[in-house]
């Protein structure tokens, strides 16, 4: 073994510490970075990425099959500016029920498909297989079915013979193409008697990446076709906004948190590399008195950190890759594409990054010792230079605090570029969590803001009557006079009742605008009931709306302003008083039913809405309640809570990971600091133990000398975190289309904030507990030899 | 019967698989001795001097100091032991280079939990009786050799120690800063001071010890009491 390789190696065994933390926080540091990359890299145009993977359809027809013919719609592939097609497929739409569960299911979009590929929408399976045979279905991930919807059996009870299918695969179809797949011999079982059911052709067109060029090829297609067939197109420019619509409140999130696992990971390796050479200038000069040279000892020491660094990386993908594939498959579910895990160039990227890191510090820190006088590097390296921080150590030295502590706060100052590197990395620790807590808590209050469900009891004109079991929960029962009467007086009569009101839904045309807006008309006031304004009022009159920030957007409206809602034929003006927190990405209006009783004086109340006053029991009231209602066919029912949606959980879930790892990383810089400053400062442990210092005081001095860093980057970084949080959270919302109110964006509260910033003290202590205890077992004697 | 200052009873030394730092020595100090500890290098001279202070335990036999068994003490109990009864002085004098040397004099008694207000009134004492209170508010860098290890010793004694334990005191000192040394030595024995000195000064011994035992292989081969009485030098 040459002389060099016995260096590395001695080197690399004898420090066992340094090579441990050397390997953890690499690892630690190449887990986050992978993971963050991953995110950075499903978050990159998640839509535009599955649409091109699956080869999309620009166009999405349905055509009668009363009209037209398959032979004709193959020939459709021919029109002008058609690059590849897809079909026919016959499809059928039809209303399953779950029959295990015995539950009805939303209706179904249901294409006859004998295989997931072709030219155009190539169908990833996320489970299970693709339909082989009759009685089998796949259905689409996002279609109600449960997480593990394979092998239930639907059960379609309208149609002849009842026919049953079991699903055998999930599929997910970036383009939006069906809400379920079934052998193309099996549409017919599925298509009502008398329908003339329907075919599915799918197109890609040379241009389409405008809304002219897409309606260009729907023409071409057309003339072929014949118009009278078409019976509804989709174009992918309308999926794709959808589709960013639904995620673009969580992306910058999701790019926010995979940025600062990088730059997390960057620094980490940076001061553990550096730190690791820095100290060991005297054996660098021992090393130089023996007759290494220059460029010897650097090459030693990039050898050195880069033997454990690499295990690290090692370690540091496997684990990375692990922790990645439920986060990916997580965002999926949430971006409504499919991809294969990790990538294999974010591995590489984050390999080659870490060992160039780790090579470039290594040797930036040996170049320095090894240019260094070798009398000077056998001299220095071991100590602090003296006379740095006397000034903290005189002032310390005053404060009436135990003088293991006073000790220890004094210490950072004598070692001001270490003390700054443990800054930083419990700064940007605390900075992670700051964002992270800020983030839950804004997704929190916009998940609590598109609920509206403060209420305490709800009846829903939905639900069946009491006794009469399961039914088709599709449509809300049409209330009489008599039945509105009754209701009201029931809860107005009702002892405890508090605030109250009613909501019905119907839709409107608006002046200007194609298509129709949903209204939500409201009997009382409901502007208790959650509803969180952005700016402006809560209507309180007839002749008043309130809307989303998406209506005034989309019709270029603002507070203030009046429109014109029209309802068979009858123009109603209504004046914008208020803009509400609640994203959607369709129009709608929320405005005083008294408004419309002209247009619509049947407008039935799909649910009423109470509040209790203070200190009513709920069973109480709805005992009562419901008893007073017993007679109309109504029940009341206590407001469930709708808990968070299953994307607010997942984003929970990886701010916790992120979070958790980050500040895990931090904390291993902290350690490895801590590390190395005791090491260095062995003697001074000792002769503090030869005075009389006990092992507590030594863990409360090694503690003490991180506590006001600890604080220091506490305070920054939760400085920084709500900077970030302030910066990030409004480029969420105006990315999902709504603009977001002051609950949403200023989220910390005094204390929250305070008990961040001791997070700063928190990371610093844990990183620094292990290291104390190690100081305050270190044998006396044994310190005072090391010299 | 006077209690002794120090007991070793049966003491043995090992590290690892060597032979043993210290052999099975039985040895006794009484109240107000200057011992000197003689021998060559790997004597076993310090570890015998370590095993007292308590920074070291014995892998057999008892060492009992002012009642106290030493061996039996565990980490925290061996620091409270040291700050009680125990002031050590080093061949490199040990002071902290942070501190000034009124702060490294002051430590012991504030680590004992004595307020900075009274310990200062006491290390000031020392520093003027040592003749160094002059360089009070001066970093330890800044001192002579001889400078160095007085405050050493003002630090040893911050405490009023049963036992002053002295480490080859003049060691990394000239001539005329151990000079300095051995007249301080000899007027804290003088005045009662139980004394442990580790050397390898034939002269310093001499003119400080009433006592000498030599170590060698980690053996006493040889304790001899001197019928002179180390007098104050000044």
């Amino acid at each position: 073994m040459s002389a060099m390789a016995r260096v590395v190696r001695a080197g690399v065994a004898r420090r066992r510490v340094q090579t441990v933390v050397i390997g953890l926080a690499t690892m630690m540091a190449v887990t986050a970075a992978v993971l963050g990359g991953s995110l950075l890299a499903a978050s990159s145009g998640p839509f535009d990425r599955a649409f091109a993977q699956q080869h999309g359809a620009h166009l999405t027809t349905q055509f009668d099959a009363a009209k037209t013919t398959a032979a004709r719609l193959t020939a459709s592939a021919r029109a002008d500016g058609v690059i590849a097609s897809a079909g026919p497929f016959p499809t059928a739409t039809a209303t399953p029920r779950d029959a295990a569960a015995d539950i009805d299911l939303p209706p179904m979009t249901i294409v006859g498909r004998a295989t997931p590929g072709g030219e155009v929408d190539r169908v990833p399976l996320s489970q299970g297989r693709w339909v082989n045979g009759p009685g089998q279905i796949v259905v689409a991930a996002d279609y109600p079915l449960g997480p593990s919807p394979l092998d239930t059996v639907l059960r379609f009870p309208d149609l002849p013979g009842q026919p049953a299918l079991t699903v055998v695969g999930v599929a997910r179809s970036v383009s939006r193409t069906g809400d379920a797949w079934v052998s193309p011999s099996e549409v017919a079982a599925l298509t009502a008697p008398g329908a003339a059911g329907g075919y599915q052709m799918l197109y890609r067109f040379a241009e389409a990446s405008t809304a002219a060029h897409v309606d260009r090829g729907q023409a071409a297609v057309v003339a072929l076709v014949g118009s009278p067939a078409l019976a509804g197109a989709q174009s992918w420019l309308t999926v794709k906004d959808a589709n960013e619509r639904e995620v673009a409140l969580f992306l910058p999130f999701l790019l926010a948190f995979g940025v600062l696992g990088l730059v997390m990971s960057v620094l980490v390796v940076g001061t553990v590399i550096a730190g690791a050479v820095g100290t060991a200038t005297r054996r660098i000069g021992v090393l130089k008195a023996i007759g290494f040279t220059p460029a010897q000892v650097v090459r030693a020491y990039v050898a050195q950190a880069l033997t454990p660094a690499a295990v690290g990386i090692a370690a540091g993908v496997v684990a990375g890759n692990l922790l990645a594939i439920p986060v990916l498959a997580d965002t999926d579910q949430l971006y409504g594409t499919t991809t294969a895990g990790v990538t294999w160039w974010t591995d590489a990227v984050v390999v080659a990054g870490a060992l160039g890191m780790v090579a470039l510090t290594a040797w930036a820190a040996a170049l320095r010792a090894g240019r260094l006088r070798t009398i000077d590097a056998i001299a220095v390296g071991r100590r602090p230079r003296p006379g740095r921080g006397q000034w903290a150590a005189r002032l310390t030295a005053r404060l009436p605090l135990p003088r293991p502590v006073s000790l220890g706060l004094a210490h950072p100052f004598a070692r001001p570029a270490r003390a700054a590197a443990v800054l930083a990395a419990i700064m940007f620790g605390a900075t992670t969590v700051t964002f992270a807590v800020g983030v839950a808590a804004s997704l929190n209050q916009v998940q609590l803001a598109k609920d509206h469900a403060a209420a305490d009891v709800i009846i829903d004109t939905f639900a069946p009557p009491p006794g009469a079991g399961p039914a088709p929960n599709t449509k809300p029962r049409v209330l009489s006079a008599d039945d509105t009467a009754k209701i009201t007086t029931a809860i107005q009569a009702q002892p405890g009742t508090g605030k109250y009101y009613s909501v019905a839904t119907t839709r409107v045309a608006v002046a200007g605008m194609t298509g129709s807006a949903r209204l939500d008309a409201f009997t009382g006031d409901a502007s208790w009931d959650g509803y969180e304004m952005v700016s402006g009022r809560w209507f309180t009159r007839p002749g008043e709306a309130a809307v989303p920030s998406t209506f005034l957007t989309a019709t270029g409206t603002r507070i203030g302003d009046s429109i014109v809602l029209t309802d068979h034929g009858k123009a109603m003006p209504v004046r914008i008083v208020g803009e509400v927190l609640h994203p959607t990405n369709n129009l709608l209006v929320f405005a005083d039913a008294a408004t419309f009783a002209a247009t619509k004086p049947n407008l039935t109340a799909a649910s009423y809405h109470i509040r209790l006053a203070d200190g009513v029991d709920v069973t109480r009231y709805l005992t009562g309640l419901n008893s007073a209602l017993a007679t109309s066919g109504f029940t009341a029912e206590p407001q469930r809570s709708t808990g968070s949606s299953g994307t607010i959980v997942l984003l929970d879930a990886l701010a916790a990971l992120l979070t958790l790892m980050l500040v895990a990383v931090a904390a291993m810089g902290v350690l490895n600091m801590v590390v190395l400053d005791t090491r260095e400062r062995v003697r001074d442990l000792g002769i503090h133990k030869a005075l009389g210092m006990t092992p507590r005081q030594t863990i409360a001095m090694v503690i003490a000398s991180v506590a006001v860093t600890g604080l220091a980057g506490g305070a920054i970084g939760v400085a920084i975190g709500v900077a970030v949080h302030r910066a990030v959270t409004p480029a969420m919302g105006q990315a999902a289309g709504t603009n977001l109110p002051a609950s949403v964006t200023d989220v910390y509260q005094p204390t929250t904030l305070l008990l961040l910033g001791l997070g700063g003290l928190l990371i610093a202590g844990a990183g620094a507990f292990l290291p104390a205890g190690w100081a305050a077992r270190t044998r006396t004697a044994v310190a005072l030899r090391t010299e | 019967m006077t209690v002794p200052a120090i007991e070793l009873h049966d003491v043995t030394r090992r590290y690892d698989d060597g032979p043993p730092a210290l052999h099975d020595t039985t040895l006794s100090i009484a109240p107000g001795e200057a011992v000197a500890v003689l021998g060559p290098s790997g004597s076993g001279k310090s570890t015998l001097l370590n095993l007292i202070a308590g920074l070291d335990r014995p892998s057999g036999g008892t060492v009992t100091v002012d009642g106290v068994r030493v061996d039996k003490l565990n980490e925290a109990g061996s620091a409270r032991y040291r700050r009680d009864k125990i002031g050590m002085v080093f061949q490199f004098f040990n002071l902290l280079d942070d501190l000034t040397v009124l702060d490294n004099v002051v430590l012991p008694a504030q680590l004992s939990g004595m307020t900075r207000s009274a310990a200062r009134l006491r290390a000031e004492e020392l520093l003027d009786a040592l003749g160094v209170a002059r360089h009070a508010a001066a970093y330890p860098g800044r001192l002579s050799g001889g400078e160095r290890q007085r405050v050493a010793v003002a630090r040893a004694l911050m405490n009023r120690p049963t036992l002053l334990l002295a480490d080859e005191p003049t060691g990394a000192l000239d001539t005329a800063s151990g000079d300095e040394v051995k007249r301080l030595l000899n007027d804290l024995h003088a005045d009662g001071q139980t004394i442990v000195l580790v050397t390898h000064d034939l002269a310093l011994a001499e003119s400080c010890a009433t006592r000498t035992i030599r170590l060698v292989d980690g053996r006493v081969v040889a304790d001899n009491t001197r019928a002179v009485t180390v007098g104050r030098a000044r």
